[in-house]
């Protein structure tokens, strides 16, 4: 990992935002957009610039669906499988994605193209079943056309 | 009805100031800035708002407690968290009519004294944050906000957060906790935000809906707007339907309109036969009648909850029993963990439910969920265990006999 890449962008919310506690979350989350996760050289310089101990940095990350310490694949689809989603039959959507990418819920591919997590509500019950990818939405999805979406992003 | 949360929305470039401008934006917070802030509280009360965050707390009572309190500084924050299943309205707003929620945001800290305002989004909401950013960008610019509003000596100024994934933040003591950096644990009331929140200041804390009725009472006067829908909790409310519906959607209706004319006049009828409906999303009771008036004390009376109007529908196709565990598998992975009765009983909960949807159930366990669920409701920390077994217990009282179906022989 090129240390650049997120330190740059912490420094300029510990800039913008000053030192303090209530900065760890947004630094968190600039180095998750810039690595896709979040390295241990990260969290050191973190507790040294925030003046906050490892063991709750991890508490924080740990908390929260959309950081992890974990490397994930270049595309990270949030499939939704909460009840108005279910009703519309998110399950078998789910399903056909595990058989395509030949990953379950929650893991990352060995190719490090793609994450699977199933996730709750997305807020975007009236496209159900829906997913996103990344920062892009896909809603309405059918067995077909999530195959293609997969099939799109493969190539 | 005339639209007051979602006039805006479908005008091309709505989400920029101009276009606000154009349509009289920003003239509520002149309006308001005129006033005294006592005054301005005064026509929230006259109102009648309520929380449209799911608590129904009203909006004018929460601000006199903010204001009354003697430390300093204090705060106004924006929960734009929108984790409900089934709640999908305040991303209409946050995207289509960033300035309406800022105006009200600063109206908001004018009347409770607070020079500063936060507004917390979901995370996954990537296009609303860059929208909110850019709104708050041109505000600045047009000196809506920054120091001295539009001459009037009141100085406030906006900040984002974003949300990182956790449905329990969406709470407002978690929420607070998340801003701090902390875990998002919710804490235990009294004392409540507008005592002491984000830092132990006094906090008042609104959800994005329910900030975006204020431009209109500053405008129209709280006694207009007492008059729109039912008299117990007036207002416009967004709706949103989902589920078993031909045409789901937001729709901004009078509140009180009943779940039939929501459903068949605007929801484009059921896919399939109608078999039950949650009200309130997934932290609410299931209704099994289509006349119930859906505002908030007529769906309480009915045994339910509007909570943030997440109108879910379900079909005579679905097992009851399915639906029960879907909840409790969200609510077992988004409890917090911290109060063991929550953390523990939506576990058991949901493994009783998995054995009940296998055919597996046991007969005295459904009076035990039953129990659980009471127990819950008195002893848990937050409303998300609190109000976890909702579903499930309406939905052994209203079918039983499905679940006695499933009892192993
Ligand atoms: C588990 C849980 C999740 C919640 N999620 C949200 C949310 O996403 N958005 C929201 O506005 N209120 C949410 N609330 C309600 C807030 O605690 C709080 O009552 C509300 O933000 C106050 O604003 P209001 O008075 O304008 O409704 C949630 C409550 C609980 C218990
Ligand atoms: S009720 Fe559940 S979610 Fe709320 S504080 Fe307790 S454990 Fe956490
Ligand atoms: S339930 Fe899937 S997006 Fe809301």
């Amino acid at each position: 990992m090129n240390v650049s890449v997120w330190k740059t962008k912490v420094d300029e919310v510990l800039k913008r935002s000053g030192k303090s506690k209530e900065t760890l979350l947004p630094c968190l989350e600039v180095i998750q957009e810039a690595c896709g996760y979040i390295p241990q050289e990260a969290i050191t310089y973190l507790r040294e610039n925030l003046d906050v101990p490892s063991i709750d940095i991890y508490g924080v990350i740990t908390f929260y669906g959309m950081l992890t310490t974990k490397e994930q694949g270049k595309y990270v689809i949030r499939i939704c499988d909460s009840l108005p989603c279910y009703l519309n039959k998110s399950d078998g959507v789910l399903g056909v994605i595990e058989k395509e990418l030949g990953i379950e819920a929650g893991e990352t591919s060995a190719d490090r193209q793609f994450t699977l997590e199933v996730v709750p509500c997305l807020g975007l019950c009236d496209k159900a079943p829906a997913m996103m990818i990344n920062d892009k939405i896909y809603g309405n999805l059918t067995e077909q056309s999530v195959k293609k979406i997969i099939a799109e992003l493969n190539c | 009805m005339e639209k007051i949360l979602t006039k805006n929305v479908g005008k091309p470039n709505s989400q920029d100031i101009e276009v606000y401008l154009g349509g009289g934006g920003y003239k509520a917070l002149e309006k308001a800035l005129g006033m005294k802030p006592k005054d301005v509280i005064a026509e929230v009360k006259k109102s009648k708002l309520v929380g449209r965050g799911g608590a129904a707390f009203p909006t004018g009572l929460k601000w006199e407690f903010t204001r009354r309190e003697s430390a300093e500084p204090k705060f106004i924050a924006c929960n734009a968290d929108e984790g409900e299943p089934g709640t999908f309205k305040d991303r209409v707003i946050l995207l289509n009519d960033p300035h309406l929620l800022l105006e009200a945001l600063i109206i908001g800290g004018y009347a409770i004294g607070a020079s500063k305002g936060f507004i917390y989004i979901r995370g996954e909401y990537y296009r609303e944050i860059e929208t909110v950013e850019k709104a708050v960008e041109q505000a600045r610019t047009k000196g809506y906000l920054g120091d001295n509003i539009l001459g009037s000596g009141f100085s406030f100024d906006v900040q984002l957060y974003k949300g990182a994934g956790a449905y329990v933040c969406g709470e407002e003591t978690a929420l607070l906790e998340s801003m701090e950096g902390n875990r998002g644990c919710p804490d235990c009331r009294p004392p409540f935000p507008a005592e002491s929140g984000f830092l132990g200041k006094p906090t008042a804390v609104n959800n994005v809906e329910t900030l975006c009725n204020i431009p209109a009472i500053m405008i129209n006067g709280g006694e207009w707007y007492s008059r729109i829908g039912s008299p117990d909790s007036p207002g416009p409310k967004l709706y949103c339907l989902s589920g078993h519906v031909n045409k789901p959607g937001v729709y901004e209706l009078p509140m009180g309109i009943t779940l039939r004319e929501l459903i068949e006049n605007h929801g484009e009828g059921v896919k399939g036969e109608f078999k039950a409906a949650l009200p309130g999303g997934v932290s609410s009771c299931l209704l099994a009648n289509l006349d119930v008036k859906l505002d908030y004390k007529s769906v309480a009376r009915a045994g339910s909850m509007l909570g943030s109007g997440a109108v879910i529908v379900i079909n005579e196709d679905t097992s009851i029993i399915d639906v029960a565990k879907n909840t409790m598998e969200f609510f077992a992975r988004e409890s917090c963990g911290k109060c063991s009765v929550c953390r523990e009983g939506t576990r058991r909960a949901r493994e009783i439910l998995t054995r009940f949807a296998n055919g597996g159930g046991k007969a005295k366990e459904l009076d035990l969920m039953l129990e659980l669920g009471e127990v819950m409701y008195d002893t848990a920390c937050c409303g998300l265990g609190q109000a976890a077994m909702n579903t499930t217990a309406s939905a052994i009282r209203l079918f039983r006999e499905e679940f006695e179906q499933k009892v192993r022989k």
